[in-house]
């Protein structure tokens, strides 16, 4: 369960989160929606542990991420995180990529984590690509390759920043058919994006959030199909 | 085809001094380079303000002359009483000098890898160090290749100022025989040609590694 209390966060004298509060329990899907500049993609990074916040917590199955005690290395193994650009490694290959943080940060075999990795790639439809460098792929693959990256970790909750805001139109369905795969299996995510149709597809929840306040939250029938904010009426106007 | 007074022996000294050349820049590019990777990642880590004294020490190496540099440090080992044989000297202030560029091509190469790349490690749950072993450090290092060649070539062939403290490398050989035979162009041809036949495997073996690490 990740639970987040009254969580604000400024960049300088810009607040991006005024309090939030949200309880995500194990197996659900909440997708976040909103303009830009909202404080939806701070929050997943908060939740990480990537970014300090300034007041408020956020608990993941009871240990608070900000608190100095806490092993954010540790924690950041069972929260996997994917962002809007994809990120490969360079300098590695498709299965190097995924192989890396099983090996170093769990400490696994090369062998279980080249099963791992091999099992995660076949899973999101690069098992063909094993030995190629990302560089070589698309921006869907290697997004693809970024989710299995982040599985390889075997997380308990995944968070997914945008992934499919810097992809090819043509390549988007490809990684939104990726997460709807995860959905099913009864991964826990927290999904900022901006794919409307996809949002009232997999969610349990959507939450829509405006200048950095969580303006409303509901199924997605009910926030799709009679919104009360009127700021998610316009932005639910502008985006139809 | 040359009607030349220069011996075999005579050769032989002018390899002594390549050697002497070689040990000299071995040495120093070694450590500076060493020196180099320690101060470009602490210039990384503390930011720009604390990085202040660190930068302006390294500036003053790279912007006062070597010759100058050479005779301040072996006058100032004289009067520290440390009793530094000239190679010592020499391959301390040249390691400095080194280390002085090397922090800069370093610096940059550990900036070029994006932020975010960075950050997507340690969102897997690498460590600082896991991040800077495996992700930073090779990339960086593709990036740092081509001008740390040229330093490397750079140092070796201003390592010849070190004649200025007594060592016999390969320029200061060459001069000795040029003033013993009157033989200028035949000796400081084949002074060239070894400084050459030193460099080109050097330039060589960067090609060879940027070809390797190009992911073709």
């Amino acid at each position: 369960m990740i639970e987040i209390q009254n969580v604000r966060k400024s960049f300088g004298s810009l607040e991006v989160l005024k309090g939030i509060d949200l309880t995500v329990n194990k197996g659900e899907v909440v997708t976040v929606i909103g303009g830009s500049g909202s404080g939806k993609s701070t929050l997943l990074t908060c939740i990480n542990g990537l970014e300090p916040i300034d007041a408020g917590r956020i608990l993941v199955d009871g240990t608070e991420v900000h608190a100095k005690s806490t092993d954010l290395n540790k924690l950041r193994a069972k929260v996997g995180i994917v962002f809007q650009q994809w990120n490969a490694f360079p300098h590695l290959t498709v299965l190097e990529n995924v192989m890396l943080a099983p090996r170093k940060v769990l400490g696994l075999s090369k062998e279980k984590a080249e099963e791992i990795a091999v099992k995660q790639l076949t899973h999101v439809g690069l098992g063909e690509k094993l030995s190629v460098y990302p560089t070589r792929m698309s921006g869907g693959q290697q997004q693809r390759m970024a989710i299995a990256r982040a599985l390889a970790m075997s997380p308990e909750y995944m968070l997914f920043d945008e992934v499919t805001s810097a992809l090819d139109p043509q390549l988007v369905g490809e990684v939104l058919d990726t997460l709807r795969m995860l959905a099913s299996e009864g991964m826990t995510m927290i999904c900022v994006t901006h794919e409307m149709k996809f949002a009232r597809e997999v969610s349990d929840r959507v939450a829509f959030f405006h200048k950095g306040v969580m303006a409303e939250i509901a199924a997605p029938e009910a926030l799709f199909g009679a919104p009360k904010d009127p700021e998610l009426k316009k932005f639910l106007a502008a985006t139809h | 085809m040359f009607n030349t007074a220069l011996t075999l022996s005579d050769l032989g000294f002018l390899l002594q001094g390549a050697l002497m050349t070689l040990a000299v820049t071995a040495v120093s590019v070694t450590a500076g380079t060493i020196l180099g990777v320690i101060f470009g990642v602490v210039r990384n880590q503390v930011g720009p303000y604390w990085a202040v004294p660190l930068t302006f020490v390294l500036d003053v190496f790279r912007s006062v002359p070597l010759l100058i540099q050479l005779v301040l440090g072996n006058a100032f080992q004289s009067i520290a009483k440390l009793g530094w044989p000239p190679f010592t000297t020499s391959c301390v202030v040249l390691s400095l000098y080194t280390a002085a560029y090397c922090t800069e091509i370093v610096r940059g190469g550990i900036s070029s890898v994006p932020p975010t790349t960075r950050r997507a490690a340690r969102s897997l749950g690498m460590t600082w160090w896991q991040d800077m072993r495996y992700i930073v450090a090779p990339l960086a290092t593709r990036v740092s290749l081509p001008s740390w060649i040229g330093l490397t070539l750079g140092v070796m062939k201003d390592s010849a100022l070190v004649l200025w403290l007594g060592l016999i490398e390969l320029l200061r050989a060459s001069q000795v025989l040029v003033t013993r035979l009157q033989e200028p162009l035949l000796i400081l041809m084949i002074c060239g040609a070894i400084y050459f036949l030193i460099s080109f495997p050097i330039a060589r073996l960067g090609g060879y590694l940027e070809k390797r690490w190009s992911n073709d």
